[in-house]
């Protein structure tokens, strides 16, 4: 017992640091690694926003608000000119989509969820709600052109039809998965107080989940946002200002882009990526805009 | 302190928590001179079912009014189980049956057109975590009474409010702060207030599934002074894995265990003794719960 204390003494401290081995290799190697994806991701990203930028500033603030307001000239070559009825027709357009696909999907969300479960019939919607989202959006597209444009023509309206078809998947999932997330212990909380099933999922596992399917609905908002094949089909071709839903051809942002970036003439092109960048704008205001009502929902709690 | 308290609780007659239980009494509980205040629920062979598996046999037992009846026994053996058929809560889990008779001041709670909203009305439940809704401490407490359907004015909302948080010992804590989110309280603070949002509903029985188990034990004390002031209001069936706990402030206490089912050859919960707390703690009737109370096993 002396012996070995009388040793301890002699060796001193322990050695505590850290060594050269395999392990802080692997551990150096992989760190790089992870750094650079970060990178990797982030490149293309930034590159994105940077050209979308500095080529559509200069077109989109040149004697600002004109390019936001101003209708689309008619004769593609001359300079001039504005996307404000491409705005009107996107905002349009994606608003009437998610007013269809927003309720719809989170209806649909709460009955698999809550009231389905694992029957057959949820099984098979929520199948079908898959196999929906791997649908390109062009064969969406030419869907509503042969149920409803064939029928009612072109319209702003057609448009957010196919729109909300894509949306849908979107929406059903995202909100069936906050659902998924709201913990048991709330809802029999509120079965313990007398409260029945449906008042329990209005009054508490959807305000649970409220923040998560305002972020899900968003992601499917800004998408629909950017979709053009679709909108080639059902909402057809206009320069004039449409306020109308559902008559007349229209235009969106995602149309003018197409049209505009394949046209042959400079002042056109500009115009392009003038629409790129109010596209881009528009998206992330929207995004902001959410993001702050949840926020502010979030903090009451 | 807790060591020696459980050596010396089983010969101890319990002088806190059931003044109404008198020394002359403990050798005769069964036979009390002292009239029984009415039953509240009366068990009759009720058996609940987890698809084929049975999990509570054959349980018969009447609960008494404005008593705290302590459900003890050890892990497995049903309690909680049986705790929750008293409010319908198995009627959301998918498979779960209750069979045989149960009935609540004479009305089958598992009768036909029972609604299990209106038997939750009645009989709220706490429970094991605090589970205070994301919403501020005020609308947690107004949750069930704005859920119960009748208008009520801001008022009226407000008084209600202010006596359930009084009565679960917690306004002078948070009447400052009652638009204040209920997550950002303590977790014995949740606890009384889970208990005040049960209470705000005006129910007649109060079910509390392990209410203590994630508390300290000053949150522990505060919860169980609460119950003994809230037994002159309530009727109140409290599970608990601690036996300290039942004996200190329950009135009757309900010993189960498990045991092996011969035709399923699984483990089943079963009632073995159900008694005045005294008895139980001091000369229980049934080997295994004195094996169980000294520590023997479980």
């Amino acid at each position: 017992m002396e012996l070995a204390q009388q040793t301890e003494a002699a060796l001193g401290p322990p050695d505590l640091t850290a060594k050269q081995s395999l392990r802080s290799v692997k551990s150096a190697t992989m760190t790089s690694l992870m750094i650079g994806s970060v990178v990797a991701i982030a490149a293309p990203l930034v590159a994105i926003v940077w050209a979308v930028v500095v080529r559509g500033a200069a077109v989109a603030f040149h004697q600002f608000p004109d390019f936001f307001v101003k209708e689309i000239p008619n004769i593609a070559r001359r300079p001039g000119g504005g996307m404000g009825p491409a705005i009107l027709g996107t905002l349009m357009v994606t608003g009437a989509a998610t007013v269809i696909a927003v309720p719809l999907g989170v209806l649909g969300a709460v009955y698999l969820h809550e009231y389905g479960g694992k029957n057959h019939f949820s099984r098979l919607v929520r199948f079908m709600s898959t196999v929906m989202s791997g649908v390109p959006s062009i064969v969406m597209g030419l869907f509503i052109y042969i149920v409803w444009t064939l029928h009612f023509g072109y319209s702003a309206f057609g448009g957010a039809l196919a729109l909300a078809c894509l949306m849908l998947p979107v929406v059903i999932g995202a909100t069936e998965q906050m659902l998924r997330l709201v913990p048991n212990h709330l809802r029999e909380a509120s079965y313990a107080l007398g409260t029945s099933k449906s008042r329990t999922i209005v009054t508490v596992v959807l305000p649970a989940a409220l923040p998560g399917i305002v972020s899900g609905s968003l992601l499917a908002v800004a998408r629909a946002a950017g979709e053009t094949a679709p909108l080639l089909f059902a909402v057809g071709a206009a320069n004039a200002y449409n306020p109308h839903l559902f008559e007349e051809a229209n235009t969106a942002l995602s149309i003018q882009i197409f049209g505009n970036a394949t046209s042959s003439f400079a002042a056109a092109q500009d115009r392009a990526w003038g629409a790129a960048l109010t596209l881009v704008l528009v998206t992330f205001l929207a995004t902001l805009a959410a993001r702050l009502f949840t926020a502010r929902i979030a903090r009451k709690r | 302190m807790l060591t020696e308290e459980s050596e010396e609780s089983p010969a101890r007659p319990y002088r806190s928590g059931i003044p109404t239980v008198k020394p002359a009494e403990v050798s005769h509980p069964v036979a009390s001179s002292k009239p029984e205040s009415p039953v509240v629920f009366d068990l009759e062979n009720v058996e609940v079912y987890y698809g084929a598996f049975r999990a509570v046999s054959r349980v018969n037992m009447k609960i008494h009014k404005n008593e705290i009846t302590a459900f003890i026994g050890p892990s497995g053996c049903g309690k909680t189980t049986v705790l929750r058929s008293f409010n319908r809560m198995h009627d959301v889990t998918p498979g779960a049956r209750v069979a045989g008779g149960l009935r609540y001041r004479g009305a089958e709670i598992y009768g036909p057109n029972v609604s299990a909203t209106e038997v939750r009305r009645r009989i709220g439940m706490v429970f094991q975590k605090p589970n205070p809704f994301p919403k501020s401490i005020y609308d947690n407490v107004a949750f069930g009474p704005r859920m119960s359907g009748s208008p009520k004015s801001k008022a009226d909302l407000d008084f209600i409010v202010e006596k359930s948080l009084r009565s679960a010992a917690l306004w002078d804590e948070v009447k400052d702060r009652l638009k204040a989110s209920a997550l950002g309280m303590s977790g014995g603070q949740q606890q009384r207030l889970c208990i005040a949002r049960t209470i705000a509903v005006g129910p007649e029985v109060v079910l509390m599934d392990e209410p203590c188990s994630a508390l300290d034990p000053i949150a522990t004390a505060r919860i169980e002074e609460l119950m003994r002031e809230l037994k002159s209001r309530f009727t109140i069936v409290i599970v608990t894995h601690n036996m300290q706990q039942a004996a200190r402030v329950s009135d009757r206490t309900a010993f189960f265990t498990t045991e092996l089912d011969p035709k399923s050859d699984r483990r089943t919960g079963t009632l073995v003794e159900y008694d005045r707390t005294t008895k139980i703690f001091s000369n229980p009737g049934d080997e295994r719960t004195e094996n169980y109370i000294t520590g023997r096993f479980g």
